[in-house]
């Protein structure tokens, strides 16, 4: 048994598998506590409880209500264009796990160390928009179509932006590579540089992944849930995974591209003691608060609003920013590589 | 390496068939499914060929960003086939010209490469000139130096594209009310609004 798993290319694989289990799991774990967590912070922000009735706290609700979807009956509209419709889902939530192969939790904790990380993360958030299109397009119903268009018309705006802001800070590290990334050497003027980059990546994130307040693709109160009005049980439960599992994704980015990864936050060595993925973890929660507080502070924007601050305010700011980095780390001689 | 092999199999061979799918799927918007599909396979094959970054390019581009194009107009289109089909049958005539051009064109270059005795010659070797950098950064070095002129005049021709579509596509239309942000971030409550204290049975 054990000369068999000696073989590289058997313990390669076991390897591979394991931890891709171990990730999924995680992440599908973090996703149901990150709803019930939703719910109690903005229960708390307006002055309600949230839920408390199922266990102690309320702790087993996300339990409760997997349960009950996959319970329930995955109804197929008559009118619909059946294996589109039971793709997009699919493809929704597929795309949202996949990401994490390239993610690094620790030095060296990475599913897949490949060069060009950054760019596979790019080219899968990018890919998320054809789940909302094709859901939007099957259903073969107005709302729903209404929402599909809205959000391919949203996600390709704000990609562009966000595809700057990333090539800002690429100039500053210098790899395509996450690790690198992380580990790239930051002088105080260039965290100063790039932190504008920062709040608009984050703004940005939340248009990205259809959130509060940049939702409307579901946009229920004009169009009564958009994109996944006709999706139920199973269906619909592969939407909310996946869109909260981006929403996880986007954080874990932000804290790879921003906050330093696993590193200490401040570039404090005395807390180095702490391990990386603690770290990690608690700057990705931080984002993830962002996203929850937003969602109970901000309305919703207006549509035509939504494409102004895009095209308007976005991305010539981001552009001015390439330029404007790339400027001085030539004139102060700072390009790395 | 046999896993190697398999993949470009794999890939090269939903590549084809998707792509037969294009053209003969009947509803346009599967046909925009099966053309992304195709993006995506050659994104594979380019990873195969170790273009790791010219295939995460790939995906970002054509997939993320020209192909959702495609679905959105295609979708937002409303025709009727069967009318579409009617007239179809007098063009087969220039398309089998056009193929059949298209196919002299490729076996006479692959016949060259075949029999002609100097043209292996011809081959550029860019990959020799960087031994240890990454995809990207050789792409960067040979593009931005070498080619820096051709890269900025396809630049300059894309730019000028974009703007002739603009400048063909904008008209004013009088009849449709915008808002000027910057006029209502000057708007003060003071301006529009007006207190009045009323006694009752009065009127203002």
């Amino acid at each position: 048994m054990l000369e068999f798993f000696a073989n590289p290319y058997v313990s390669w694989t076991a390897w591979t598998l394991l931890y891709t289990v171990l990730i999924v799991g995680g992440v599908l774990f973090v996703v149901a506590y990150y709803t019930y967590a939703e719910r109690k912070i903005m229960g708390a922000m307006q002055r309600r409880q949230g839920p408390m009735t199922v266990g102690p706290f309320g702790l087993l609700q996300p339990i409760a209500d997997g349960i009950k979807l996959f319970s329930k009956e995955t109804i197929i509209p008559s009118g619909a264009h059946r294996v589109v419709f039971l793709l997009a889902p699919m493809m929704l939530f597929a795309l949202s796990l996949i990401a994490w192969a390239v993610i690094p939790f620790d030095k060296g904790w990475v599913l897949a160390n490949i060069n060009v990380g950054i760019l596979y993360l790019f080219a899968v958030s990018s890919m998320t928009v054809y789940g909302v299109i094709m859901a939007g397009w099957a259903s073969n119903s107005r709302y729903a179509f209404l929402g599909g268009l809205r959000s391919a018309a949203q996600m390709v705006s704000y990609e562009v932006s966000m595809g700057l802001i990333i090539v800002c800070v690429l100039l500053c590290t210098g790899s395509l590579n996450l690790q690198e990334i992380v580990l790239a050497d930051r002088p105080f003027w260039m965290q100063v540089l790039l932190f504008p980059m920062f709040i608009v990546f984050l703004i940005s994130i939340l248009a990205e992944t259809n959130r509060a307040p940049f939702d409307l693709p579901e946009g229920e109160s004009e169009i009564t849930g958009g994109f996944m009005v006709e999706y139920s049980a199973m269906t619909y439960a592969l939407f909310f995974l996946g869109e909260y599992s981006a929403m996880i994704l986007m954080s874990a980015m932000t804290t790879t591209l921003f906050l330093g990864g696993w590193l200490p936050p401040f570039g404090i060595t005395a807390l180095a003691f702490v391990p990386g993925i603690i770290w990690f973890a608690m700057k990705t929660l931080l984002i993830m608060f962002v996203f929850i507080w937003a969602r109970a502070t901000l309305p919703r924007f207006r549509y035509d609003q939504l494409m102004r601050l895009g095209w308007k305010v976005f991305l010539p700011l981001t552009l001015f920013w390439v330029v404007l980095t790339a400027g001085l780390l030539l004139t102060f001689d700072a390009l790395p590589g | 390496m046999i896993i190697q092999a398999l993949a470009f199999y794999l890939f090269a061979g939903i590549l084809t068939l998707s792509s037969l799918m294009v053209i003969t799927a009947r509803n346009p918007v599967h046909s925009v499914l099966f053309l992304i599909l195709t993006f995506f396979n050659s994104a594979g094959l380019f990873i195969l060929l170790g273009a790791e970054f010219v295939g995460m390019i790939m995906v970002i581009v054509y997939v993320g960003a020209v192909a959702v194009l495609f679905l959105f107009v295609v979708m937002m289109l409303d025709i009727s086939f069967a009318d579409l089909r009617k007239g179809a049958m007098q063009y087969v005539p220039i398309g089998l010209f056009i193929g059949a051009v298209l196919l002299t064109e490729l076996v006479l270059v692959y016949g060259a490469w075949q029999f002609a005795p100097d043209v292996g010659l011809n081959l550029a070797a860019p990959a020799m000139r960087f031994e240890d950098a990454t995809n990207a950064e050789s792409l960067g070095q040979v593009l931005y130096t070498d080619y820096v002129l051709a890269f900025q005049l396809a630049g300059l021709i894309l730019f000028v594209a974009m703007v002739g579509a603009i400048v063909l596509t904008l008209r004013k239309r009088p009849s449709v009310r915008k808002q000027s942000v910057a006029e209502q971030q000057r708007r003060k409550a003071e301006d529009v609004l007006e207190m009045h204290k009323i006694t009752p049975g009065t009127g203002i």
